[in-house]
């Protein structure tokens, strides 16, 4: 008692010390835009300057606000965190209306060209980074951490550690895509694949992940549950080496601290092998660990069953993390690459195969005994889908994968309608089950409307077989142009005879993507009627409804 | 051809591969060793345990 009347509230070496580094920051972005060799450039340093100068006053406000101590646990149980995980959860689904509007205005200009308008800043260069980036590193990177906070909380029934550094993680998160993506439009890119940021960014970037890291194994460090649940093993994977990944292929000298422009230190051939080695890694990292995360947390808790088989998934991690790093290679058959390299490349994918389905048949089957779910439970029959759908794009990965097969498919559209047939079925189906899922239980309130969630999976199901068959048909007709001779052995068909036979395919592909666009507009609506409800939750266990 | 990269694919070839399924079989080993059924029963209902 007489200590509680004692206490003081001071402040922490964290909030003191954050507070500190933006001032900091704040100052330094100051400099830097006074004196910025580009508009563009001055234009970003006064982003920071206002985004750290907001980030001191929001630092100061909370100590003012919060309590003396926040309590680690709540009547014996664990007093979550969970302000991080619903903002992440909001921005996802923001992020991914903007990056689907963006890829169908890029699908419908490479249909209708005109429609750059003769403006820089939307020409398909500029705009298909920012969709690039906006699907997968605002809207899954987003899904992701909202996802894996969450997750890490609960299966280690720990609050996460931290209070200013959680949040960090997740503003900062989103600022960094926010210079990203106007970087794009204003013409700052360092021209690398799914890597275009240039070197401030990246740097901001690194030290967000390493928060994120800290904040992620930290929290397993205090656990409660003796066993560390599969689901986390691979976000750890995935945050581990998306850190590696970002540094090696990020490894650049900037031409001044006031210029956007920077050199990357390899060259030539090595350069590609980094590159690939980064852009399929963050096929393999970002867009597989982190969502089978997802898979082996949200799909047994929305079953209501334990995962198929506990000891599959442990094989399935181990053997997926230690062959994907080694599958890059194939993105460069037919190269300046040496061939070994190129088999190499090309061997690996091929064992990927095994995990791949491993992982797939343990999702799957999960449901079994349970099966009459997928037609009660929209959101269930969603998640399943989209792990059919991993099944199927990671056969077709490998396939392509073989030398002779990508003689055809290479550069062509089928490479374009295989991304997605994974991004937009595996990622994007498992994300938005997830965040079915996610934002009732962070909210506590009841799922607006299941039919609605019937009506998103159908409306984006049929986007998404008009988007992968567009593409398949594309993509081979493309391949087989290119490579027919006359019989005095001369090209048959100029480039502008391929691109014009591909017209009536951009047209569908832009009609697949404006259904899969109409479907996630029905999510934002139910979930935005979610969150606003006026009634609670029924206790776990009576949660769900049956659709009819 | 580079003596050098002889050496290196010689060992890759050779002492990688026999590395890969040395780390496979100890997964294979640890996942599937019978008294720890038990341990992973229970850590697959981690998940649906509500505290």
């Amino acid at each position: 008692m007489a200590n509680l009347l004692t206490a003081r509230k001071t402040m922490t070496i964290g909030e003191g010390g954050s507070a500190l580094a933006f001032v900091g920051l704040a100052l330094l972005s100051i400099v830097v835009a006074a004196k910025a060799y580009t508009p563009e450039f001055a234009f970003h340093a006064y982003l920071f300057t206002a985004a750290s100068t907001a980030a001191v006053f929001a630092i100061i406000n909370r100590y003012y606000e919060r309590p003396i101590e926040t309590p680690l646990t709540v009547d014996g149980k664990p007093n979550y965190n969970m302000g991080p995980v619903k903002f992440a959860s909001v921005a996802a689904v923001f992020w991914g209306i903007a990056g689907f509007t963006v890829g169908l205005y890029i699908a419908l200009e490479l249909a209708f060209p005109f429609l750059n308008l003769d403006l820089p800043w939307i020409t398909f260069g500029r705009l298909r980074p920012l969709h690039t980036s906006a699907v997968i590193f605002a809207f899954g990177g987003n899904v992701l951490i909202a996802t894996s906070l969450y997750v890490v909380q609960r299966t280690c029934r720990a609050r996460l550690v931290g209070e200013i550094a959680p949040w960090f993680v997740v503003l900062g998160y989103n600022f960094f895509i926010v210079i990203a993506g106007t970087g794009y439009l204003l013409g700052i890119t360092q021209s690398k694949e799914y890597a275009e940021p240039e070197w401030y960014s990246d740097l901001f970037l690194t030290v967000v992940w390493v928060v994120y890291f800290l904040v992620y194994l930290g929290t397993i460090m205090r656990r409660t549950e003796p066993h560390i649940y599969v689901a986390n093993w691979f976000y750890l994977a995935f945050i581990v080496t998306i850190a590696v990944l970002h540094l090696g292929n990020n490894a650049s000298v900037p031409v001044s601290l006031f210029s956007p422009k920077s050199y990357i230190v390899w060259s030539g051939v090595q350069d590609a092998m980094v590159q690939w080695w980064y852009g399929h890694n963050a096929v393999g990292f970002f867009l597989t660990a982190g969502f089978l995360g997802i898979m082996y947390y949200f799909i047994p808790k929305r079953a209501d069953r334990p995962v198929y088989s506990y000891r599959l998934s442990i094989i399935h991690f181990w053997s997926l993390i230690f062959l994907y790093i080694w599958a890059g290679p194939h993105h460069l058959h037919y190269t300046a690459l040496p061939d070994w390299a190129q088999t190499l490349g090309m061997t690996f994918s091929i064992m990927l195969w095994m995990p791949s389905w491993g992982g797939m048949i343990n999702g799957i089957m999960t449901l079994s005994g349970a099966w009459d779910k997928l037609r009660t439970d929209p959101v269930l029959r969603m998640m399943v889908v989209s792990v059919a759908f991993y099944g199927m794009s990671t056969f077709e990965g490998p396939m392509m994968s073989v030398k002779i097969v990508n003689s055809l498919s290479h550069y062509t559209d089928w490479t374009i309608g295989h991304v997605h047939s994974g991004a937009l079925g595996w990622v994007g189906y498992i994300s938005f089950g997830a965040l079915y899922c996610l934002i009732p239980w962070l909210w506590n309130r009841p799922l607006y409307s299941l039919k609605l969630v019937n009506w998103h999976f159908w409306i984006s199901t049929i986007g998404i077989v008009l988007y992968i068959s567009a593409m398949w048909v594309s993509g081979i007709l493309q391949g087989l142009m290119w490579r027919a001779y006359t019989s005095l052995g001369f090209l048959e068909y100029s480039f502008v005879e391929t691109v014009e036979a591909m017209h009536p395919f951009y047209v569908i592909r832009a009609l697949g993507g404006l259904l899969f666009l109409a479907g996630a507009l029905l999510m934002a609506f139910n979930l935005w009627k979610t969150v606003n409800s006026a009634v609670s939750a029924a206790p776990a266990g009576l949660r769900l409804a049956p659709a009819e | 051809m580079d003596p050098t990269y002889q050496a290196v694919a010689e060992f890759a070839q050779t002492w990688g591969l026999a590395y890969f399924v040395v780390i496979f079989a100890m997964v294979l080993v640890y996942a599937l060793w019978p008294s720890r059924k038990k341990q992973f029963d229970e850590a697959a209902h981690i998940p649906l345990r509500e505290d």
